[in-house]
């Protein structure tokens, strides 16, 4: 058990470097599309959302679950679209 | 390890890997789209990786969830008008911190409520995931409310002046006290099938009291840096869902979020001059601001249309200062029409865009790129400073605390330090406004009543369509 949290936590660690890494020397004309798109990639919690329904009871945790479901897509497919959206306008002058 | 978990854990993998080149192409403007569109596939090999991991189940919730968020999210995405995106990027947000919250319950009800077990959380579910399922509630929790204040100061449903309860610091240390003694006595002290799930929703409800109160005190002007704050908090709660359900790619995932989350917050504040914690703090904007409001302008010029076209037509340099009330009037095309006009004639022509533009951090990039401005066209603040002396005339439009001279010579103004386009140094200032009436920051604009200033007073589009007009009959 406690090595599986060790792992995670070095996964963790690594990777709040890695997000540091990439983002760094963003063009400002960028920061609102990619604040949208880094929002979109924290629906990624749709993982942890979509096991946690899957029975077709009505239970307290099937119906958090699907609320969790709703929300994280709103949260995916929202982000994603609206990027898009802004991004295109960025590249047909490109 | 059987074939088919070894199949799904490189999936996971691959989804990972496929999130950072995503969020990389991001971060550069030729490659910027594809990289949204990597990260969309990332998330969408995620999510069948899940699926395929869960073997048969019944689908009738999921499918429920999925089909009412993509219909609710497809639309917003489609229909939010341009001007209105920081408030839809703190909606968003919103959604993420709730999701993590919410899973984060349904963890608990599954394994520990309708397993029907005896002991406390941590005997139950271990240790780890007992604590980080606290931790996703809690940072959870307060990203949706926090956001949901955001969204509303931003969206004019709440007045975006601070709020100040009197004691704030302490209460907000209390609550923030309250939800981690909550937290510790949930995880590992109470009984969890009876206690637990009080515990847990008492949590719940304090993280979104706590969500309020930080959120509140905090100034419409300095919204966005809270909204790049939260969507890093919204990363970090899903990254401890990651660690409640096992799943490194969530881990990943989340944490680059939050990264990326935190650098966007940190470059927002250099903008703005200001520092994180002074943000946090909140109360920028209060009662030195009601006070400077108030003082009268004198000596201010006001100029007509035809004033403003003939000095124009005779310049060289042009530099247009774009501000978030132009994107209000939908005044877009018609400045982009202007600048056409005037470049036909060889008048050389720039918009030059604040960091903070608009009213967040590239949304005035966004609005113009929405009108078709080139992209040449758009200059950074600190090249717009360095030639703004050859400068023969800035027309400023719908912007108002990003020119303030006041932040460089008025030690007392509350936007004292903020870096700002420097308007005043050039030859001719035209200042289209509806009225003398304060920004953002809600304080006096000392442009206005400088010798070589010029007010136009009206609407931004209806005074662009004349100048147009106008310039057209010379």
């Amino acid at each position: 058990m406690m090595g599986m949290l060790l792992v995670g936590i070095y996964v963790f660690v690594l990777a709040i470097f890695v997000g540091f890494e990439v983002i760094n020397k963003v063009p400002s004309t960028l920061h609102t599309p990619l604040m949208s798109g880094a929002n979109a990639i924290s629906g990624i919690t749709i993982v942890g959302a979509l096991q946690a329904a899957t029975t077709a009871d009505v239970t307290v945790s099937n119906v958090l679950g699907a609320l969790a479901i709703a929300l994280a897509t709103i949260n995916v497919v929202g982000g994603y679209l609206v990027s898009d959206r802004m991004l295109r306008m960025f590249g047909e002058k490109r | 390890m059987s074939a088919a978990s070894t199949v799904v854990a490189i999936v996971y993998l691959l989804s990972a890997c496929l999130f950072i080149v995503g969020l990389k192409q991001m971060s550069r403007i030729r490659t910027a789209r594809r990289g949204n569109l990597v990260s969309a596939v990332a998330m969408a090999l995620a999510v069948a990786g899940t699926l395929a991991e869960m073997g048969l189940v019944d689908y009738r919730w999921i499918l429920g969830g999925v089909v009412v968020g993509s219909a609710i999210g497809a639309v917003g995405a489609l229909r939010v008008p341009m001007t209105a995106m920081p408030e839809m990027v703190a909606l968003l947000n919103g959604a993420g911190g709730a999701a993590s919250a919410l899973v984060g319950a349904a963890f608990f009800y599954t394994h520990v409520v309708e397993a029907v077990r005896e002991g406390t959380v941590a005997e139950i579910v271990g240790g780890a995931s007992a604590l980080t399922l606290f931790l996703s509630v809690w940072i959870g929790a307060i990203t949706a409310s926090g956001s949901l204040v955001a969204f509303a100061k931003l969206s004019g449903r709440m007045k975006g002046a601070p709020i100040l309860l009197p004691g704030r610091h302490v209460l907000n240390v209390m609550l923030l006290l309250g939800a981690i003694a909550m937290g510790i006595v949930f995880a590992w002290f109470a009984p969890g099938t009876s206690l637990g799930a009080t515990l847990l929703w008492a949590l719940f409800a304090t993280s979104l009291v706590l969500g309020v109160t930080l959120v509140i005190p905090i100034g419409g002007a300095d919204m966005p840096v809270v909204v790049s704050l939260l969507n890093s908090y919204s990363g970090v709660a899903a990254s401890m869902t990651g660690f409640v359900i096992g799943n490194n790619m969530l881990i990943i995932a989340g944490a680059m979020v939050g990264a990326a989350g935190l650098i966007l917050t940190q470059i927002m504040c250099k903008a703005m001059n200001r520092s994180l914690a002074s943000v946090v703090l909140g109360g920028f904007g209060g009662e030195v601001s009601a006070e400077a409001g108030k003082s009268e302008y004198q000596n201010v010029r006001a100029a007509g249309v035809e004033e403003a076209a003939m000095v124009l037509e005779a310049a060289r340099n042009v530099v247009i200062v774009p501000g978030y009330g132009l994107a209000v009037a939908q005044a877009q095309h018609a400045v982009k029409e202007l600048a056409d006009l005037l470049g036909r004639r060889g008048i050389n022509v720039a918009y030059a865009i604040h960091p903070v533009a608009g009213r967040m951090p590239g949304h005035m990039n966004v609005l113009l790129a929405e009108a078709d401005v080139p992209y040449e066209q758009l200059w950074e603040m600190e090249r717009t400073n360095s030639e703004i002396r050859s400068t023969d005339v800035v027309l400023v439009l719908g912007a108002n605390d990003v020119v303030n001279p006041a932040a460089q010579n008025t030690p007392n103004s509350p936007i004292y330090g903020m870096p700002i386009i420097e308007a005043h140094q050039a030859r001719h200032v035209f200042v289209v406004k509806r009225s003398l009436a304060s920004g953002y920051a809600g304080i006096k604009n000392e442009l206005f009543e400088l010798p070589n200033t010029n007010m136009i007073f009206g609407d931004a589009k209806r005074v662009l369509q004349d100048l147009v007009a106008e310039l057209k009959q010379l």
